[in-house]
Order: C-alpha cells, then sequence, then structure tokens
C-alpha cells in the first residue's frame, strides 16, 4: 500500500503516473494522453452544466407563478434556448463518451491510447472553439429559437444570435465526428491479444455504437446549420416558402439528426449501467449478446424514427404510421436491455454502493422515460400531448435522469482510477439518493402538467396549473443541491481521499489490473485477455445451470 | 509494394501494416460523414427539382457551361497527377513525386481561378437569387441558382482545404521526411479524390441539367 500523504500530485517518490508527467499547463493543453483528454472534457463539460443549469433554474423560478414577472416572454425564450443548446452540444452529447469514454476505452481493450491521439487533442480544441461561440451569441444577448432553430422563424424573423449560435453547433458537431471516427477505428484496430469481439465489455460496445451514430448522424447537423447561416447570412431561399423553399424540410433534416442523438446520449449510459450492475451484483451480465445486438439494433433503428417529432407538421399521415410504427418497435430491443439488467441482480451478492444506487436509479428512470416515449409514438396520443409538459417530462426522464445518473455513476465508479483517490462512500450514497428523489420531485409533477395541458416554452400560465409548477419548481431545488453536493466532496477526496487500491470494487475488466492511476501508457506490459467479460463466477453457478455448463465446455 | 520504405511510426502503433490500416480505415470513416454531409445537399436538389422541373431546367440553362467543363477536365487531371506523385513516393521516385504534387497544386488552383472567373460571369449577369434584377421568377430557378451557389462555395472550401493538405506533402519533402510518410500521401490522395467526385457529380447536375 502507498503511504497516506495529501496533495493531488503528490506521489511515492519514484512512482509515475500519467498525472505526474509533465505538471505544467502546457503539458496538459498539449497533451496527447487519452486520459488527460478525458480530464480536459471532463472539466469543460462541468462548467457547461452549471451554465446550463443556472439557466434552467431561472426558468423554473419564473414558473413558481402563473404571472410573467420575474423575467419577460422574450428573456425566457433566450433562457430556454440557452439550457437547451448547452445542455444537449455540451454536456449531453460529449458527457460519457468524452471523458468516461476517452479514459477508459483504450484501457478496457488494452490499448497504449486511442487510434489518432492528435486527432483526439483536436476534437477537444473544436469543442472549445465551438462554446466560445455559443457563449459569444449568450453573452450578446442569446438566441430565442429554442435548441430546436426552427424556420422560417430562425432564418427570416429573430431577431437573436442565431449565426453564431448555429455555428458554434457547426464546429462542435466536428468535435463528435472526431471522437466518433477515433472511437471505432481504435475498438476496430487496437484491442489487445485476446480480446475478441464477444469479450469486449459492454462498455467499449457503446461506445463502439454511440461512434457510429456520431459519424453518420453528425453531418447531417452541420449541413442543416450551414443551410441556416446560408439563409440568414447570404438570403438564399432555401427554407422560406415565399420564394418556393420548405420550411419542414428543415424539420426532417434537423430530426434526422436530433433523433439519433439522443441514442448519442443514452447508449453510453446503458454501457456504464451495464458495467456496473455486473460488478455490483457479482453476476456476469445476463445475455451478454443480446446486450450487444440490443445496443446495435437501437442504434440503426434510431436513424428510422424521427418523423415521431413531426406528428403535427403537416407531413403525410402514411409517413406517420410508419414512422409510428418503427418508434415501438425501437422499444423492444430497449426493453430487452432493461430485463437483462434486472436478470443480472437475479441471484446476485448485491452491494448497495454508490455507484450501483446511480444505476438502479437509472433504470427506474429510464423505464418510466421509455414508456411514456410509447405514449407519444402512438400518433393520436402524441396528437393531443404535442408541445406539452408531458413531452418535456417524457425527454428529461431519459435524458437527465438516465443519461445524467448513469455519467454520475460512471464516475463514481472509476473514480479511483481515474484520481486514485477514494470518495467518501456515505455521502455519494446519500447524494445518489438525494438526487433520484429530487429528479422524480422535478419531473414527474410535469407529466401531470403535461396531461392537463400545459404547453411548454411558456413563461406564464393559467392559474389552475400553479400546484404543479411550485411542486416542479421544489423539486428543482432539491435536484440542484443534488447536483452541488458531488462537486464538493468528489473535489475534497482530490486532495484528502484515501489512496484508492488498484481494484477497489473486486471488478473484472483490464482497466482494473493497472495502477491506480495508470500509467502514461496504461500498461507496463501489453495485457492478453483469457476470458469473457464478467467473469465473476464459473458458468455452472449461473440460473440456468446444466445449459451454461456445456457452453463453458465450448469455449 | 513490397518496395516501400520502411514508414515512420506514431503513437500508439508498433507495426506499419496495423498503422497503415489504421490511417485508411479513419479517413474512410471521414469520407463516410462528408458523404453524408453531401447527401444532404443533393436531397435538396432532389427535392428543388422535383417539385418545379421546368423552371429547374430554366435557371440551369444560365450555367456557364464552358467553364463548368474546364473545370472538371483540370480537376480529373489533378485526381491523375496526384496519384501519380503517390504511387511516385511510394516507390521512391522523389523528381517525379515533385513533379505531380506541384502540378496537383497547379491544377487545383487553376480550378479556384476559373471558379473566380465564372463567379464573375454570374453576377454580371445578376444569377444571385437575393439581386433585384435576378432574371428568373419561377420557384425552380430560383432554388437552383440558391443551390449553385452554396454548393459551388462548400466545395471550394474543400479544394482549398485539399490544397492546403497537398501543399504539406510538398513541404514533408522539402524537409527530406515525405518517404518515410508515404502514408500521409496516401490519405492526402483518397480525401483529394473524395472532393473530385463531389465535382463529378456535380457537373452534370449544374450545367448538363438545363439542356
Amino acid at each position: 500500500m502507498r503511504s497516506d500523504d495529501t496533495g493531488l500530485l503528490a506521489r511515492e517518490p519514484g512512482e509515475r503516473t500519467y498525472l505526474t508527467e509533465g505538471t505544467t499547463l502546457r503539458s496538459w493543453l498539449l497533451s496527447t494522453d487519452h486520459k488527460r483528454i478525458a480530464i480536459l472534457y471532463a472539466v469543460s463539460i462541468t462548467m457547461f452544466f452549471f451554465i446550463g443549469g443556472a439557466a434552467a433554474t431561472v426558468i423554473r423560478l419564473e414558473l413558481f407563478t402563473p404571472k410573467g414577472d420575474l423575467v419577460t416572454a422574450d428573456t425566457y425564450n433566450r433562457l430556454f434556448t440557452l439550457h437547451g443548446v448547452i445542455m444537449v452540444w455540451f454536456f449531453l452529447v460529449p458527457s460519457i463518451p468524452a471523458t468516461l469514454g476517452n479514459f477508459l476505452l483504450p484501457l478496457m481493450i488494452g490499448a497504449k491510447d486511442v487510434a489518432f491521439p492528435r486527432l483526439n487533442l483536436m476534437s477537444w480544441y473544436l469543442y472549445v472553439i465551438a462554446g466560445l461561440f455559443t457563449l459569444a451569441a449568450l453573452l450578446l444577448g442569446g438566441v430565442d429559437t429554442g435548441w430546436t432553430f426552427y424556420t422560417p422563424f430562425s432564418t427570416l424573423y429573430s431577431n437573436s444570435y442565431v449565426l453564431l449560435a448555429a455555428f458554434g453547433i457547426f464546429v462542435v458537431g466536428f468535435s463528435s465526428i472526431a471522437t466518433g471516427i477515433n472511437f471505432i477505428a481504435t475498438v476496430h484496430l487496437l484491442r489487445t491479444k485476446g480480446m475478441t469481439w464477444m469479450r469486449l465489455p459492454l462498455f467499449c460496445w457503446a461506445m463502439y455504437a454511440t461512434s457510429m451514430v456520431m459519424v453518420l448522424a453528425t453531418p447531417v447537423l452541420a449541413m442543416a446549420m450551414l443551410l441556416i447561416c446560408a439563409e440568414r447570412l447570404l438570403g438564399l431561399p432555401i427554407f422560406d416558402p415565399r420564394a418556393g423553399g420548405d420550411p419542414l424540410l428543415f424539420q426532417h433534416l434537423f430530426w434526422f439528426y436530433s433523433h439519433p442523438a439522443v441514442y448519442i446520449m443514452i447508449l453510453p449510459a446503458m454501457g456504464v449501467v451495464s458495467e456496473i450492475i455486473a460488478c455490483e451484483a457479482r453476476r456476469r451480465v445476463f445475455g451478454y449478446q443480446f446486450m450487444v445486438y440490443a445496443m446495435l439494433v437501437i442504434a440503426m433503428i434510431g436513424f428510422l424514427v424521427w418523423g415521431h417529432h413531426m406528428f403535427v407538421s403537416g407531413q403525410s399521415p402514411f409517413a406517420s404510421m410508419i414512422f409510428s410504427f418503427l418508434s415501438f418497435v425501437i422499444a423492444v430491443p430497449s426493453a430487452i436491455k432493461v430485463f437483462n439488467w434486472t436478470g443480472t441482480l437475479y441471484r446476485g451478492t448485491i452491494r448497495f454502493s454508490a455507484p450501483m444506487l446511480y444505476a438502479l436509479g437509472f433504470v427506474g428512470l429510464f423505464t418510466l422515460g421509455g414508456l411514456t416515449g410509447l405514449f407519444l409514438a402512438s400518433i393520436p396520443v402524441d396528437v393531443h400531448l404535442s408541445d406539452t409538459y408531458f413531452v418535456v417530462a417524457h425527454f428529461h426522464y431519459i435524458m437527465v435522469g438516465g443519461a445524467v445518473s448513469a455519467f454520475f455513476g460512471g464516475l463514481h465508479f472509476w473514480w479511483p482510477k481515474i484520481t486514485g483517490r477514494l470518495y467518501s462512500e456515505t455521502f455519494a450514497r446519500s447524494a445518489a439518493l438525494w438526487l433520484f428523489f429530487g429528479f422524480n420531485f422535478t419531473f414527474f409533477p410535469q407529466f401531470i402538467l403535461g396531461y392537463l395541458g400545459m404547453p411548454r416554452r411558456y413563461h406564464e400560465y393559467p392559474p389552475e396549473f400553479q400546484v404543479w409548477n411550485v411542486m416542479s419548481s421544489t423539486g428543482a431545488v432539491v435536484l440542484g443541491v443534488g447536483y452541488l453536493m458531488p462537486l464538493f466532496y468528489l473535489t475534497y477526496s482530490l486532495f484528502h481521499g484515501e489512496r484508492a487500491p488498484d481494484n477497489p470494487h473486486q471488478a473484472t475488466g483490464l482497466e482494473w489490473t493497472t495502477s491506480s492511476p495508470p500509467p502514461k501508457h496504461n500498461f507496463l506490459v501489453a495485457p492478453v485477455v483469457e476470458t469473457e467479460a464478467y467473469a465473476y463466477h464459473d458458468w455452472d453457478e449461473a440460473p440456468g445451470g446444466a445449459d451454461e455448463t456445456m457452453q463453458d465446455e465450448r469455449a | 509494394m513490397s518496395s516501400r520504405p520502411a514508414p515512420t511510426l506514431v503513437e500508439p502503433f508498433e507495426a506499419a501494416d496495423r498503422q497503415h490500416e489504421a490511417m485508411v480505415f479513419g479517413l474512410w470513416l471521414f469520407l463516410a460523414t462528408e458523404i453524408l454531409f453531401f447527401g444532404g445537399f443533393f436531397f435538396l436538389y432532389a427535392v428543388a427539382r422535383l417539385q418545379d422541373p421546368t423552371g429547374f431546367a430554366a435557371g440551369g440553362h444560365k450555367a456557364n457551361l464552358l467553364l463548368g467543363t474546364i473545370n472538371t477536365l483540370l480537376l480529373m487531371s489533378s485526381s491523375a497527377t496526384l496519384t501519380i506523385a503517390e504511387r511516385a513516393i511510394q516507390a521512391e521516385w522523389r523528381r517525379a513525386a515533385r513533379i505531380g504534387i506541384v502540378a496537383t497544386l497547379a491544377l487545383g488552383t487553376a480550378f479556384l481561378a476559373v471558379k473566380g472567373f465564372e463567379y464573375r460571369e454570374d453576377l454580371s449577369e445578376h444569377l444571385f437569387p437575393t439581386m433585384p434584377d435576378f432574371p428568373f421568377k419561377a420557384v425552380g430557378a430560383i432554388r437552383f441558382w440558391s443551390f449553385y451557389w452554396l454548393i459551388t462555395m462548400i466545395h471550394a472550401v474543400h479544394l482549398t482545404i485539399g490544397l492546403a493538405f497537398v501543399a504539406r506533402l510538398l513541404w514533408l519533402d522539402r524537409i527530406g521526411t515525405l518517404g518515410p510518410r508515404w502514408m500521409v500521401a496516401e490519405v492526402t490522395t483518397l480525401y483529394w479524390h473524395l472532393v473530385d467526385i463531389v465535382w463529378l457529380l456535380l457537373w452534370p447536375l449544374l450545367y448538363l441539367v438545363g439542356r
């Protein structure tokens, strides 16, 4: 064991980790080490998370009372646009892939680094440049189009900084394309000896599927944003119906990216949760192969459901029927995953540690968010619920309840590996429970509000909705406190936390075989893999008994 | 191809063939994103042309076929010269490689110059859709010219980036490391070909549609 010294970078004499290789600012800003780039990303997305969160706070404060007394309608528009743009493109999309994914993917497959380390660094710089454009748009006065930038409002009428924001989103798209290309090439070409495709941890599969979606969907967003710029800047009539343009075309192009983008946010979360549940239940993942195929199928069908955002846009009713059907279909692989996580828990030795609490919270919130998604996939129900708080609640259950819970779970689970320090388990568990409570307190009332007919994106509302809005806003205070808690105890652990052993959770996976924190090139000797992922017990201890013993003999 | 020079290995690769595989694979992934990017624009073109075919053709009739064709020839030749250069680098024929690279740079720059003259001609005929004396009223013609300006400018940006990458090859040759870094030349050539192929699709779509 290491001596109990304090300070972030203090280590035993002679010990070398990725944190001690160069301690100047320059050595961080020009580093091509995937672990350091992950930290750079983590710091930047945390900043954006709190900017986006501040906007949400003002929104919820305004909605405490039915009258629009805190901000004007116009400011309110700018606030929810800012909240959406920042949270979607500058927090959720890069959250798990660019931080945990960047840090863990090479470690999990036994590689020294990602396939293109310099491209990896470039993706962070693109992210920062894009962030600066978007922040500039915000400081100059904001954008009032909503994060969806619907035409013709965004191109012809809006008197706000649409160009700057659209250009920022255009650039941040290239940052995710770079990450995607890097991850796909890494998984294909840098797996260590013995790491076959069917031995890959599910987190790696999740990164792979996510990267596919990033690479294939983001260019279309880039193109849609460029068209907005062209129409605003050069006046080329692309979406302007007076000159023969087609405003609905924008919605098609936008959702062709933005629906798959939901899977960019949720697939990594599924990967994280699979790792945590298997380890903390001490079980092999139930139906590993089905988990893999489910993720790939979700990534694929995710491209074919965008029209369900446009049921009330006047698109062909036949198109709507197809999109509705496919939206039901995509629920099947999602349900397979939920059942398999539950199946993994069966006969497990469950530890209710902080990461596990987050992961179990994810499963519950994802199920609720997913099932309400089926309400919205059904055309007659959607016509009633379109543009109400029901939709807001639904996607927050997936994107905040789901993706952010999983991000926090993963952050706690791998924190000892990333920093070499242990956090306070008591604080972490209470934060996990606090967040779960705060989240439901905030967003469950919004389902009821939406069902009762309260439309989204208004700063005033009829007084009969007040009771639910007060509940939601109070919940938001609880939730806000919950998000600040990890900031404090995790930061505290950086300086005063106990030294982490190499494998504090007794988890399988190559990332736990190297030291905490890992050395610069991850492994001193290239590892060799001899078993499947999640070998937490022998096959004949599994609930299926005999069959799985045979599987073992075949292998 | 066993006579390729021993390549410079970069992190995290330990074997030349793996690095080669990764670079080509990575670039093809990038080309896939480019195809989706341009695919969106071709979708735009298809929608516009289907909704008003006659107006669209009337607009397309004004496109400058002569300059467009000259540009097509220039770009096709540049693809050939860059391929020759790339093969020459692998065979360590430095002189041939240098000539090929310089020829590619010249042809690419000539393309941009011709494009500039073409833009001037178009503007003198008021063919920008927001101009007050734009000669057409038909929706299809307006959309044709919107598409024309947008796509040719985006293509020119791609070509300029390509020129920068080709110029980098010349610089690598100057400092003498181009031989062992033939993989860089290979992926640069792949990108250049994509830019050319996009133009090869644009030539009939822009210049032949109205004839």
